[in-house]
């Protein structure tokens, strides 16, 4: 008889700017259990997240053999035993997930980023937004607000334009004067959304073109949940975007699957 | 001031030392009717040092109150002033810093942010010199000081190299912008300009070049005895005195320290085992954030060992000969095409052994940041390393942010890592 083959656990968290999530793995690639608390770093997210991706497990925080944390508040995870940027745990994670991604655009609440992977999943090259929200989850916070739109809304929203709107500005303070503007001229909310989007596209899209647009093309982040904002960066593009499953959890999970690695390679 | 042991004094005592003498020089100028100069940071010194003026420099003063966290208040008197936020921040601190010492000498009391501030005092010139070899926001900047104070403005007028090596016209047009400066300086001396005196300021500015580029050979060696952030730190006295035997003392003390660390297997970060990337950080430094950067790059064991910007005072020529002189002063890479301009990028890198590159998209300097990217590229093809680019600025210090910093040098270490 071969002897018993100890599971291994381990987790990845991604403390966001305005989001928290958190991954437990089994082996490497089994998810075990996954959670997304809607606040971020310095909020109680880190904490709540924490509690929810074990709630209803019979495991707990002794049995993990390794933590990573990524995201703008990793430094802030006692729990971490190491902390990786969040563009290698994306670029890990969507890569886990889909073997031919070769770019990829991940926009969260404040950053936009876009990976150029290599054969091997290596990051080959990216490039991220300057300090400037526009183009990000925060610049469609804004919008849904000014719209009067929940934001889960808004994807759906998006299909029912008839003309996109053209909101100029890349600037969120600036955007938002010019859509109050739209809408004080009778557009529609619709057509509005669109415009919105397209903006989001324009902004997301210039990255790609930075790191240079190789197929698969494959979307995560919380804005990928958005099938508007998702529409209007195909179409920029001229080409198929691909979104992974719980595209919000690539980090986290490719920080669980780097943990993973750290139990069976050491450094 | 304190006189000081040269022989016993560290080079980093003997840099604060000079660094504060130069600036006492021209008060001592000043108060002896003498005659001092602001002078653009690569424009050539050994005219006014030859005809014993005393030079300031707008930019090291203007990187010394980054440092010291004490722009934003210059840039603040700049902005009230009517200047737009989108010009080099260097000129926006010395424009709001000459309005501040002209308000000084009209009313014969110090404003509250003359008084208050951390950057170093100077007196205002009585003539300025200025160069386009590095930008040509130096032109209107040095124009409008000149308009300001009512004062003479030389200007060397150096065309850009849109091929190389530099053409034989362009060498004898810049030339002639240095014997028609030399006539400018005998009017406003009212004396015959000293050849002897130049030629030995020569000579000793090409004594100062060489030990300068020496302390950057240190970083070629692998582990590298040198951290790079330190040629920021020196590099006051290579714009500042190089045409003085200032640099020279300073920068050979250095060298004797650099050699003593190697020796003695101590090296940037201390252990060996401490350097685990080496990288190439291309564009000016941020002033205002000179620790963090530094540190973010030392928390991951990144030394760095290459930059393009301390190169841009490696003005090797043959002292005598005006044109040799000229083309030193015209082929500083940012004047010149991108072709050449990317292989001296690239030269560096490869010298420097790095295995990557951190480009400083300055808000400021756009000749500087412009064509960052696609340096990186030409030399990620040619070595296959990677490059990662931050937003910043020189010194004003809304511009950066630490957490996004920090958060790409971690994903450049990680590529390098996974290299």
């Amino acid at each position: 008889m071969g002897e018993s083959v100890k599971t291994i656990y381990t987790l990845g968290i991604d403390i966001g700017s305005s989001s928290s999530k958190a991954v437990i793995l089994r082996d490497g690639s089994d998810v075990v259990s996954q959670a997304v608390i809607q606040v971020g770093t310095g909020t109680s997210g880190p904490a709540r997240v924490l509690e929810k991706v074990f709630e209803g497990q019979k495991i707990g925080m002794d049995d993990i053999a390794y933590t990573v944390a990524t995201g703008y508040g990793r430094f802030s995870v006692k729990e971490a035993d190491k902390q990786i940027s969040e563009i290698s745990c994306h670029a890990k994670g969507i890569y886990h997930k889909h073997p031919r991604a070769r770019t990829i655009i991940d926009i969260g609440g404040q950053d936009a980023k876009a990976i150029r992977l290599n054969d091997n999943g290596n990051i080959a090259q990216f490039v991220m937004n300057d300090k400037c929200a526009a183009g990000t989850g925060r610049f469609l916070d804004v919008m849904s607000r000014v719209l009067e739109i929940p934001l889960p809304e808004m994807g759906e929203v998006h299909f029912h334009a008839t003309e996109w709107a053209f909101v100029s500005s890349t600037c969120t303070v600036f955007a938002e004067s010019e859509v109050i503007s739209l809408l004080s001229q009778g557009v529609s909310r619709e057509n509005i959304v669109a415009g919105v989007h397209q903006s989001v596209a324009s902004k997301a899209c210039s990255l790609v073109y930075r790191v240079g647009m190789t197929e698969d093309i494959v979307m995560c982040g919380g804005v990928a949940r958005n099938k508007g904002a998702v529409d209007a960066i195909e179409k920029e593009l001229g080409k198929h975007v691909i979104v992974v499953d719980s595209p919000q959890l690539t980090g986290a999970l490719g920080a669980a699957i780097f943990a993973y690695e750290a139990t069976v390679k050491p450094e | 001031m304190d006189s000081i042991n040269v022989n016993e004094a560290t080079s980093k005592e003997l840099l604060g030392y000079f660094q504060a003498k130069l600036d006492e020089e021209a008060w001592e100028a000043k108060r002896n009717g003498k005659l001092v100069c602001w002078s653009a940071s690569v424009a050539p010194p050994e005219f006014c040092v030859a005809m014993d003026i005393a030079l300031v420099y707008p930019e090291t003063h203007a990187a010394g109150a980054g440092a010291r966290k004490a722009s934003m208040d210059l840039l603040e008197v700049a902005d009230q002033k009517g200047y737009n936020i989108d010009i080099c921040s260097y000129a926006r601190t010395n424009l709001g810093y000459m309005e501040l010492l002209k308000q000084e000498a009209m009313s014969g009391e110090k404003p509250d942010k003359l008084k208050n501030t951390k950057a170093a005092y100077v007196p205002l010139p009585d003539l300025v010199i200025t160069c386009n070899n590095i930008c040509n926001t130096l032109l209107k900047w040095y124009e409008n000081l000149a308009k300001e104070l009512n004062i003479p403005c030389i200007i060397i007028d150096v065309p850009f190299n849109h091929t190389m090596p530099v053409q034989r016209h362009c060498k004898e047009y810049i030339a002639d912008q240095y014997r028609v400066a030399i006539k400018q300086l005998e009017e406003i001396t009212g004396r015959a300009f000293d050849y002897d005196k130049f030629l030995k300021v020569q000579e000793q500015t090409q004594r100062t070049v060489y030990w300068w580029n020496k302390i950057a050979s240190y970083a070629t060696r692998k582990p590298s005895p040198l951290n790079g952030f330190d040629l920021f730190n020196y590099m006051a006295l290579i714009v500042c005195a190089r045409s003085r035997d200032y640099g020279e003392i300073t920068f050979r003390k250095f060298c004797e320290e650099l050699e003593a660390k190697d020796q003695a297997g101590q090296y940037a970060f201390g252990p060996a085992e401490a350097e685990k990337h080496r990288v190439t950080w291309e564009g000016i430094a941020v002033w205002t954030y000179l620790g963090a950067t530094f540190k973010g790059l030392k928390a991951q064991g990144s030394v760095m060992t290459g930059s393009c910007y301390p190169g841009m005072w490696s003005l090797v020529y043959t002292p005598g000969d005006l044109e040799s002189m000229a083309e030193a002063y015209t082929k500083v890479y940012i004047n010149t095409c991108g072709a050449n301009r990317y292989e001296e990028f690239y030269k560096v890198v490869k010298s420097s052994k790095s295995d990557g590159m951190v480009m400083h998209l300055n808000r400021s300097c756009k000749l500087m940041g412009l064509l960052n990217n696609e340096g990186g590229e030409y030399v990620n093809k040619k070595m296959g390393i990677p490059f990662v680019s931050f937003d910043g600025d020189q010194t004003d210090p809304r511009v950066f942010s630490e957490a996004q910093y920090v958060n790409r040098v971690q994903a450049l270490s990680e590529m390098m890592d996974a290299q």
